[in-house]
């Protein structure tokens, strides 16, 4: 982690984007953005670009941002042969120069991946980025969350570990190929021996995965409960349920490994037939009730089910605030529309109490008519942006 | 540049150069040309070397080291203790534990690492000969240096695994702290990896 953070602050060191810059990015040719506010709302028509904002931003963390898309598909369209995002970030009374791009590798050229700079330095790994900055967000992709597949909210949830303990990444994606490896030898009919091996390395990245996850959901729940009271978002019940779980209550971490070493050794000739690992956190679910009501989160209306996710990333801001010492940087992209203005009012309130710098798009300005100060609207249009004077 | 432009002798120099660890096709040019630059200095001594390291060179049938012969120097050397043997990957991980001084024991190099993903089983590393030569007795540690990644800790496990019936006491290297290491710019896995395998002072 950081050499900030836990240098001794009473509370989290505030951390802002500045000054934002794009180049050869989706809609945008060029563009430098002075964001001077904690709370910047980008307004206009759809597909004028507003996203594509927060897309980029969502680039300095690891990761494939807030569409998860290909790195070439981020090109801007007619020619372009790299991306590129800078920012300035401040934190406290210093400034850190973040940069990221992608270069379209030359025909029979490999891919090199998108290059992460910090001052100007390349990084090895975009992992390095969270020493910096922590970023959360929400999108209208994310409406289906509670109703969705598992494997959305599995990937949320890991985003919110991720936040709070940066290595979750590296583990999960050693997990992942562990996984694989364990695919294919069972495909293969590999030896006994081999499969143990790579089931005794599997094991123990697979435990730790589970107890990241069950700490987060710990801590996240914790704060819910101190801070939904009189909230106008609905507080969240959050649980970890799959096959997987049942195995974790009462044990070391040591005696759990252990227990799942046998069982992935009992169940080869299933996993074999399935062809794929039946058991493991890779198959766990996050659970969401309203606390409250003790009713799944799936079967409310679209608005509530917002508004318990919006509760949620509040919950997990002020977590990772507390854990990392530094505020994160929100991204809220078509925010406001499915709120009533009372939760609108409360989410603006709610964002200036946290401290944290918020990043927001809606169709509709009067959205954000009552942004408190000192807020910066931006009218976003033809591959540009400008700011909205007179607020 | 053009390739017509260069002979098929020099063309086929580049293109090998290229081949090395390390060298682009860019960089293979610039060697190439600074070796023919300096013909009598460089490339003929080059060439004899060369030609004298491949008609030379043996890999050893005890250990799998690159020498030029067989058994390799550490192998015979009568000052090395017979009771230990370190296990590494490759051959560099080899010279980079001579170059230390690190271990008066004797070697067994893999050849590699299992990785299933990449079509690499037990039987292309040289796992049965170890197991061979360590139940032949004589072995009182076997010291798995083997990187610390996924495939070197997974095949670290593989071993352990087939050599649990002998008589040798096997063990892995340390992970945590590096020397002249500060805490504060280590990962988190490593600070706690170094904390679980602390050591009494």
């Amino acid at each position: 982690m950081s050499d900030r953070g836990q240098a001794g602050h009473s509370g989290p060191e505030p951390v802002a984007v500045r000054v934002l810059k794009l180049s050869d990015f989706r809609s945008y040719p060029s563009l430098s953005l002075r964001l001077d506010a904690p709370l910047v709302a980008f307004v206009g028509p759809n597909g004028a670009g507003k996203t594509n904002l927060l897309e980029a931003v969502s680039l300095l963390t690891p990761g494939r941002g807030l569409r998860r898309a290909a790195y070439g598909e981020i090109l801007r369209l007619g020619g372009a042969e790299r991306w590129a995002v800078s920012a300035v970030l401040e934190h406290g009374a210093a400034e850190t120069r973040l940069g990221t791009g992608w270069e379209r590798p030359a025909p029979g050229g490999s891919d090199q991946g998108r290059i992460v700079r910090v001052d100007g330095a390349d990084v090895p790994s975009a992992e390095a980025l969270l020493d910096h900055l922590r970023i959360l967000w929400i999108t209208p992709a994310m409406d289906g969350l509670f109703t969705g597949p598992a494997g959305d909210r599995r990937r949320f949830l890991d985003r919110l570990v991720l936040a709070v303990d940066p290595e979750h990444g590296r583990r999960s994606r050693e997990f992942e190929r562990l996984l694989t490896s364990r695919n294919r030898l069972l495909e293969e009919g590999a030896a006994s021996s081999w499969c143990d091996a790579v089931e005794a390395e599997l094991a123990g990245r697979g435990v730790a995965i589970a107890l990241a996850r069950a700490e987060t959901v710990a801590l996240l729940s914790a704060r819910i409960a101190e801070r939904s009271a009189g909230s106008a978002f609905p507080a969240a019940g959050l649980s970890l349920t799959g096959e997987f779980e049942p195995l974790l209550a009462g044990r070391s971490a040591a005696e759990v490994e252990l227990a799942y070493r046998r069982a992935l050794r009992d169940g080869r000739e299933r996993d074999r037939a399935a062809r794929r690992t039946l058991l493991g956190p890779h198959r766990s679910d996050l659970d969401v009730v309203f606390a409250e009501k003790a009713v799944p989160a799936a079967l409310s209306s679209t608005g509530e089910q917002k508004a318990l996710l919006i509760g949620l990333v509040l919950a997990q801001a002020d977590l990772v605030a507390a854990t990392s010492g530094m505020t994160p940087i929100l991204l809220l992209d078509e925010i406001a529309a499915h709120l009533d203005p009372n939760r609108r009012a409360a989410l603006f309130a709610r964002l200036s109490a946290l401290g944290v710098q918020a990043l927001m798009t809606g169709t509709d300005p009067l959205l954000f008519e009552h942004l408190p100060e000192p807020g910066l609207r931006f009218r976003v249009e033809d591959g540009g942006a400008a700011p909205i004077r007179g607020a | 540049m053009k390739t017509s432009t260069i002979g098929p002798e020099i063309e086929r120099l580049i293109q090998l150069l290229a081949r090395l660890p390390g060298l682009g096709p860019r960089s293979a040019r610039r060697a190439a040309l600074h070796l023919m630059k300096r013909r009598e200095s460089l490339l003929e001594p080059l060439a004899r070397a060369t030609a004298e390291a491949a008609a030379a060179v043996k890999v050893c049938s005890v250990c799998g080291n690159v020498d030029t012969r067989d058994p390799c120097s550490v192998c015979t050397d009568p000052r090395r203790d017979p009771a230990t043997l370190v296990v590494v990957e490759d051959v560099g991980d080899l010279w980079a534990l001579e170059r230390a001084g690190a271990t008066r024991g004797r070697y067994h190099v893999l050849g590699g690492t299992l990785s299933p993903l990449d079509g690499i089983g037990p039987d292309d590393l040289s796992i049965a000969p170890l197991v061979a030569r360590v139940a032949a007795g004589g072995i009182d540690e076997v010291i798995l240096a083997v990187n610390a990644t996924v495939e070197g800790q997974t095949t670290a496990h593989y071993i352990t695994d087939q050599l649990a019936g002998t008589a040798a006491r096997v063990t892995r290297l340390a992970h945590g702290v590096p020397v002249g290491g500060e805490l504060d710019y280590l990962d988190d896995g490593t600070l706690a990896a170094a904390m679980r395998s602390r050591t009494p002072f």
